[in-house]
């Protein structure tokens, strides 16, 4: 099963490395990861999507848990969570697909960042299905290149 | 006043207690070597390879309970202590690495000596550093110190820019380390601990798993308290070999591959083990499917990642293993846990396994390596360190001598590094200079590190080691006869050279056993010459370990002596075409 796991993480250099190695030296897969900094400079937070059984998954945890960098490690597909990933694709459409391109870009509150005489730079935030939809529908209009930064997720807080 | 970084270093290290540093000088210490030389409270043990380095500072630490420390040059004098580093990251050995670096400006530029020794030792130590400023040499390695020594041990390398070691800045040693993302557990669960003391009070097939946590964590005395209370059988993992008195009437030995038949099927049987301080490794377990396949499991361990990582556990409990035996002593006691009907019919079965199929051997004209190693048991009373190389001559020497106290036996576990013995067994004589300490090594393995013997000469260093010379890769020559029709490819020690004349060439003393009459004499002899010495004992060359679960069987599914093999047997040594005759030819050729 999927899964996506948060790290809050001391932010020093080799930091990531040390969080990837421990995947690739115990063969876990990472689908993707993203690190930034936090409201407190000396704290990074990471979050990983990865999958695997239970045991795995267990294991995960528990080895980020060990090692000495890792403050905390929160899996948030235990928790009601929110998860986003942003991603930027150029589409470079033939002169009749122009309108329809930014009319795709409309219905998924895409931002066109960036314009030249053949080709648009849409900006698309959203989760998984959405990201996928998009790519789906601008496929036959002529996609130049895609790229996504990884996941960020946050946990929802409870309504009451 | 300001002190280089050098110095800094050197208080630092004096701060906690270090007495003795090995290590091998270079270009990037140079510094540090300075300061040395006018030390009087530390003293550098100058090895001959950084190999024999790292293990000294490991073989001392396990002998000690203290850390290792040494310390090596960059470049290749920090890649020599890798395979050191990842012999005691997988025994959880505390040990701190001090490797020099090329001066920051240039790291990165390929410089002349320059290894990324952090990158490389990333996943082979608990912890690493590279110290970038002069004013953070201090607080490192009170970090390090503490990362390498509490929780689940383990070696920790600090990398050392040659320009932080001119620098200089107010020296001022941290009181204590706080460090927000590393608390190890030490305390287990009250409840858990409860429930682990109701099930062995039901358990009617017990047994206890001893694994090298109880060494670490100096809970011998609480493990025994424990085991005699509740009348616990107990076996060891070869890493737990000397935490519970290995003569005790309630000791089943080892488990695993090579363990004893009644403890493998105690365990086989058992409906409910006691694991504590161990991590249910592929030797210990054999095929997971099938091990132990009607007990309840209750693991005590401080690593977190250890539990449920290779089989189901019914009862986890995460802490300190004294800690953890202390609460559950107790509780067993407030409870009455310990008197259980079921327990005789449980220990008198393990005596019928016990009837069955003894540890035993039959000694003929020709030295069996097993009985070398009951003669050190004899002579000694069991009283002396016995390191050990990899290979049949570990396994024999975990087989037959029964280790009573922990720190007394200090082998290889996890990486199985050969040519780790010898230096291993400097580091422990240094911990105790009046104590007996012997290595045990195969007539391979002691080639690894046999350049070792210049520190132990200059040092004059009592280390007695016992080479159970079969003139073959033994453990590897034995899986080729079991499971590779005996092709042996490679495994055939022709070209050894002769380790009487080694060592008196290094200007130690060499033995010779040829025959088993032979062998009781050389030992007393070594032992009464208190110099470093070599004991070639010319022993059988077709010899194997037994029992043996094969790879991929159950630990109930082991293989035993098969009728002995036909004398003069041949054997073919394709590595120059030669043919041995089995058993005698080098008694013959007087070797
Ligand atoms: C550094 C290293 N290389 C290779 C091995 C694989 N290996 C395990 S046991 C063994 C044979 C050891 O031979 P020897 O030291 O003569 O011991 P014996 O088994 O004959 O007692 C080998 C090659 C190892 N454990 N360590
Ligand atoms: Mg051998």
């Amino acid at each position: 099963m999927r899964h996506i796991i948060s790290v809050m993480v001391e932010n020093k250099f080799g930091v990531l490395s040390r969080v990837s190695g421990l995947f690739s030296g115990r063969g876990y897969n990472i689908e993707s990861i993203s690190v930034g900094q936090t409201l407190d400079p000396t704290v990074s937070q990471m979050t990983i999507v990865t999958s695997g059984d239970d045991n795995i998954i267990e294991q995960i945890t528990k080895q980020l848990n060990k090692l000495i960098d890792v403050i905390k490690v929160t899996d948030l597909t235990e928790f009601d969570h929110v998860e986003r990933e942003m991603m930027l694709i150029k589409v470079q459409p033939r002169v009749e697909h122009r309108a329809e391109t930014l009319r795709v870009a409309e219905i998924f509150r895409g931002v066109i960042v960036d314009s030249s005489a053949k080709t648009y730079t849409i900006q698309v935030t959203g989760d998984d299905k959405k990201l996928e939809a998009i790519i789906d529908l601008l496929r036959p209009l002529g996609i130049k290149e895609v790229v996504r930064t990884g996941k960020v997720a946050i946990a929802r807080e409870a309504k009451s | 006043m300001k002190l280089s970084g050098a110095q800094i270093l050197i208080e630092s290290l004096k701060r906690e207690g270090v007495k003795y540093i090995f290590g091998y000088p270079g270009g990037q210490v140079l510094n540090i070597f300075d300061v040395l030389y006018d030390e009087k409270d530390i003293q550098l043990i100058l090895t001959r390879h950084e190999q024999g380095a790292a293990h000294a500072a490991d073989g001392y630490a396990r002998a000690s309970g203290k850390a290792g420390v040494c310390l090596v040059t960059s470049g290749p004098g920090a890649t020599n202590t890798v395979t050191g580093i990842a012999t005691a990251y997988m025994d959880s050995i505390p040990m701190v690495v001090l490797t020099g670096q090329v001066p920051n400006m240039l790291i990165g530029n390929d410089a002349f000596q320059e290894a990324d020794i952090v990158g490389i030792t990333r996943p082979c130590t608990k912890y690493n550093f590279l110290v970038k400023d002069v004013s953070d040499i201090a607080r490192t390695i009170k970090e390090a110190f503490y990362i390498a020594t509490t929780g689940r041990p383990g070696p920790v390398l600090i990398d050392l820019p040659k320009d932080i070691t001119v620098a200089k800045t107010d020296f001022k040693y941290p009181e204590k380390v706080e460090l927000r993302s590393y608390r190890p557990t030490v305390k287990g669960h009250v409840w858990q601990i409860k429930q682990a003391a109701d099930a062995i009070s039901k358990s009617k097939k017990p047994v206890i798993i001893a694994g090298g946590g109880v060494i670490i964590s100096g809970s011998a005395a609480e493990l025994k308290e424990f085991a005699e209370a509740a009348k616990l059988p107990v076996t060891m993992t070869m890493m737990g070999l000397g935490g519970f008195p290995g003569d005790h009437k309630l000791s089943l030995g080892m488990l695993g591959m090579h363990g004893t038949y009644f403890a493998n099927m105690a365990v086989h049987e058992s409906d409910l083990l006691i694991a504590i301080g161990m991590r249910f490794d592929d030797r210990v377990t054999g095929r997971v499917e099938d091990f132990a396949p009607g007990a309840k499991i209750i693991h005590i361990d401080i690593d977190p990642t250890s539990i449920r990582k290779n089989v189901r556990v019914d009862i986890p409990i995460v802490g300190d293993v004294k800690d953890v035996l202390k609460v559950l002593n107790k509780t067993m006691q407030d409870e009455g846990g310990h008197a259980n009907p079921h327990r005789k019919v449980w220990l008198d079965r393990i005596e019928d396994w016990k009837a069955e199929h003894p540890m035993d051997y039959e000694q003929g004209d020709v030295i069996k390596p097993q009985f070398v190693v009951e003669k050190i048991y004899e002579i000694t009373k069991g009283d002396a360190i016995i390191a050990t190389e990899v290979g049949q001559n570990q396994m024999w020497a975990a087989q037959f001598f029964k280790y009573k106290k922990p720190r007394t036996w200090i082998s290889s576990g996890g990486l199985g590094t050969m040519g780790y013995g010898f230096p291993a067994a400097i580091g422990a004589q240094f911990a105790f200079p009046n104590k007996l300490v012997f290595d045990i090594a195969g007539d391979g393995s002691i080639q690894m590190n046999i350049q070792e013997l210049s520190t132990a000469v200059l040092h004059n260093l009592p280390v007695k080691v016992a080479i159970l010379n079969n003139c073959f890769l033994g453990m590897v020559r034995q899986w080729q006869e079991l499971f590779f029709q005996k092709r042996y490819s490679s495994t055939c020690l022709t070209g050894t050279p002769d380790f009487v004349k080694v060592a008196e060439a290094y200007g130690a003393v060499g033995l010779r056993a040829q025959k088993p009459s032979d062998v009781e004499g050389v030992i007393r002899e070594a032992i009464k010459v208190k110099r470093p010495t070599f004991m070639d004992f010319v022993c059988d060359q077709l010899e194997k370990v037994y029992p043996m679960v094969p790879a991929g069987a159950a630990i109930n599914e082991m293989l035993f002596r098969p009728p002995d093999c036909p004398p003069g047997e041949k054997l073919i040594c394709k590595t120059v075409k030669q043919e041995l005759k089995c058993r005698c030819v080098r008694a013959k050729r007087g070797m």
